[in-house]
């Protein structure tokens, strides 16, 4: 690999890339801000706008890097998105052998976006597993279930106990055909995660330089939603709360915790304060304001309060419409999250939240792939006079960012507006 | 079925399958069925009359998806049990509503929602074909020529479902099916801009819209 480029940072770029994170944190600090921020998350977008297909963007880092920039330098986001880690994922998960996902050239087209699989990857029996020992069951159980190079790990020995002549004799599994296979996959995919990461690292420096700050870089989950997507699949999950209730609650408990630690670990690694947090299973429409209270909030909560104590910016993207959470996800220390909403109506948010967290979003999906240029121009005027104008700490985004389909039209619509109707 | 044509140990089991007492219910059915010799048809009649007061539960806002997921989960265990008891004359099995062909279009491999609806259509008496996910559009035409549906629903997660329902629409309009078929979309980001964009009757939020919009196609009362 050639040597990293250095990116030198004019006084120009540096006194405008000041003026953006002034933006972004006077949002977060409930101070008004000079204009409106806008925010620019796209991902299989970039390759309708460069031109290109989803695979190539996947995998082409060079590429992508490219279509990554000049989207930025043409919209000018105040808080534009880490591209290459966003989306140039394909090699890394084809080292990996990642189970969870399709991507283009592995199983969709290529064309295609990249979809999970909802499937049960825990079984209801092994929450007793997880719970006396997670790193074990990381290990032995579900990371070779969902990863090909962890596959053979099954095979190790259990490291608690292993002492004094039980260690000697303990570690004889690491020497097994299965187990060593596993650990050179290991490492050849962390060889190409690093590969990543520098590419990242580059695009980063490179839009810093032309005066760019990054909305975020890490990101991290829920405790419930990681269980329910990522372990016992969307109605699996939905049975537990009848069937195994207890034992749900307290790996919700402990999930908050060992979350917290892995995301300050990852975001002081990422040396950046913002941390995004998609959320699938909060909405209004998915559970009752009472299974809400129980098992959604009091974890999540609890992870939002670590992370704030450790100097994280959380910002939670509340997907779908959560109207009915609104007061209850108000109870946090004000000035210290981003609220992204998807389709919850963004004044009454603002009414509900607006002296708690800054706001982001939230341009409908629906209207930005299938609308015309001044029904976008017409969405952002409503949300900076109904909202920005009247003291919302709002940064102005698509709903969950820019659909793939958004005709391009659509997009320069929205920062037009928003530099027009928040100024 | 009215609670007043039911014995008290009939009522007990629909009040625990409504009220989500999934043990004590699966306990009871069983015993029932297998024990005492109970008709099958009439224990399945129990669990329809309670899969309705779930439904309604779920209308006023007291159940949700947890419930619907729960509720499907007890009948297929207890149909389980039933259905090989059941000894049926022909012309005996209960008559269905319309027919409902529902699929989720290409490009997209969700089914979450598809499955739920798929559910909620079966267990109010409409006779459905759920195809699967990442549905061609050749293949929604021969579905529908094959199992001549009364409606079509197209379900979808991704934003890329919109031009796949919109193309699904046009396809079937080009066969000339169009007139005889009421389509339903539905999906995390269909809206009404999206039913005007794809050219579909109508759209629903969650499964029981698809089962109150079916059924006002289909006449009944809802």
């Amino acid at each position: 690999m050639s040597a990293p480029q250095t990116y030198v940072q004019t006084p120009e770029a540096k006194a405008a890339y000041d003026a953006r994170w002034q933006r972004i944190m006077d949002c977060v600090n409930l101070k008004q801000p000079d204009r409106m921020p806008t925010a620019f998350l796209a991902t299989f977008w970039l390759a309708r706008y460069g031109g290109i297909n989803n695979r190539q963007l996947m995998y082409d880092y060079e590429k992508t890097k490219e279509i990554g920039e000049r989207a930025i330098l043409e919209f000018e986001p105040d808080a534009p998105s880490p591209t290459v880690l966003a989306i140039a994922t394909g090699r890394a998960l084809e080292a990996i052998g990642f189970k969870q996902l399709q991507w283009p050239g592995h199983g969709v087209r290529d064309d295609q976006p990249y979809q999970y699989l909802d499937r049960e990857y825990m079984k209801a029996e092994e929450y007793d597993e997880f719970l006396f020992d997670p790193t074990g069951f990381y290990l032995r159980t579900y990371l070779p279930r969902v990863a090909e190079a962890f596959e053979g790990l099954e095979e190790l020995h259990y490291l608690p106990g292993l002492h004094y002549f039980r260690l000697v004799a303990g570690i004889r599994s690491f020497a097994k055909p299965r187990v060593r296979q596993a650990f050179e996959k290991i490492i050849k995919a962390a060889e190409e995660v690093e590969r990543l990461t520098a590419q990242h690292a580059d695009f980063t420096q490179r839009m810093a330089a032309h005066g760019f700050p990054m909305s975020y870089i890490t990101t991290a989950v829920s405790p419930y939603d990681m269980l329910a997507d990522y372990f016992r699949g969307a109605t699996g999950m939905m049975k537990d709360l009848y069937r195994n209730k207890d034992k749900l609650l307290q790996l919700l408990d402990k999930a908050a915790v060992f979350l917290v630690r892995q995301t300050l670990w990852s975001a002081k690694s990422a040396g950046h304060p913002i941390v995004f947090i998609p959320i699938h299973w909060a909405p209004d429409a998915f559970m009752s304001g009472k299974q809400f209270e129980t098992f959604w909030w009091p974890s999540f909560r609890k992870m939002l309060i670590g992370l704030i104590e450790g100097g994280i910016i959380p910002m939670p993207l509340w997907e779908a419409d959560c109207t009915k959470r609104l007061e209850i996800i108000r109870d946090i220390p004000p000035g210290k999250c981003i609220y992204w909403f998807e389709r919850t109506d963004m004044v009454r948010a603002f009414e509900v939240l607006g002296d708690v967290v800054a706001l982001r979003g939230n341009i409908s999906p629906s209207l930005l792939t299938t609308g015309k240029p001044d029904e976008v121009d017409a969405a952002v005027r409503h949300l900076a006079e109904n909202v920005f104008h009247k003291g919302g700490k709002l940064i102005l985004d698509g709903a969950f960012g820019i659909p793939d389909e958004t005709p391009i039209e659509n997009v320069r619509a929205m920062f037009t507006a928003a530099r027009k109707y928040a100024s | 079925m009215p609670t007043s044509d039911m014995t008290d140990q009939e009522k007990q089991l629909v009040e625990w399958l409504a009220d989500m007492n999934e043990d004590d219910a699966f306990a009871l059915a069983k015993r029932m069925l297998l024990e005492e010799g109970a008709n099958p048809m009439r224990v399945l009649d129990l669990c329809r009359a309670a899969m309705d007061i779930v439904g309604k539960r779920f209308e006023k806002g007291e159940y949700f998806l947890p419930e619907l997921v729960l509720a499907g989960e007890m009948l297929d265990n207890i149909g389980a049990i039933a259905k090989p008891l059941i000894k049926q004359a022909p012309g005996d099995a209960p008559k269905k509503l319309a027919k409902v062909l529902i699929g989720t279009v290409h490009g997209d491999l969700h089914d979450i929602g598809k499955n739920i609806v798929t559910f909620m259509l079966d267990i109010n008496g409409f006779d459905v074909k759920d195809i699967g996910v990442d549905v061609p559009v050749e293949t929604f035409l021969n579905e529908i020529n094959a199992f001549q549906p009364d409606v079509v629903g197209l379900s979808g997660f991704l934003t890329l479902a919109f031009d796949s329902m919109k193309e699904t629409i046009e396809a079937i309009q080009g066969a000339g099916m169009r007139n005889k078929i009421k389509i339903m979309i539905g999906g995390g980001q269909i809206d009404e801009i999206v039913r005007s964009y794809t050219g579909a009757d109508a759209f629903g939020t969650n499964a029981i819209d698809a089962v109150t919009l079916c059924k006002s196609w289909s006449g009944v009362a809802a």
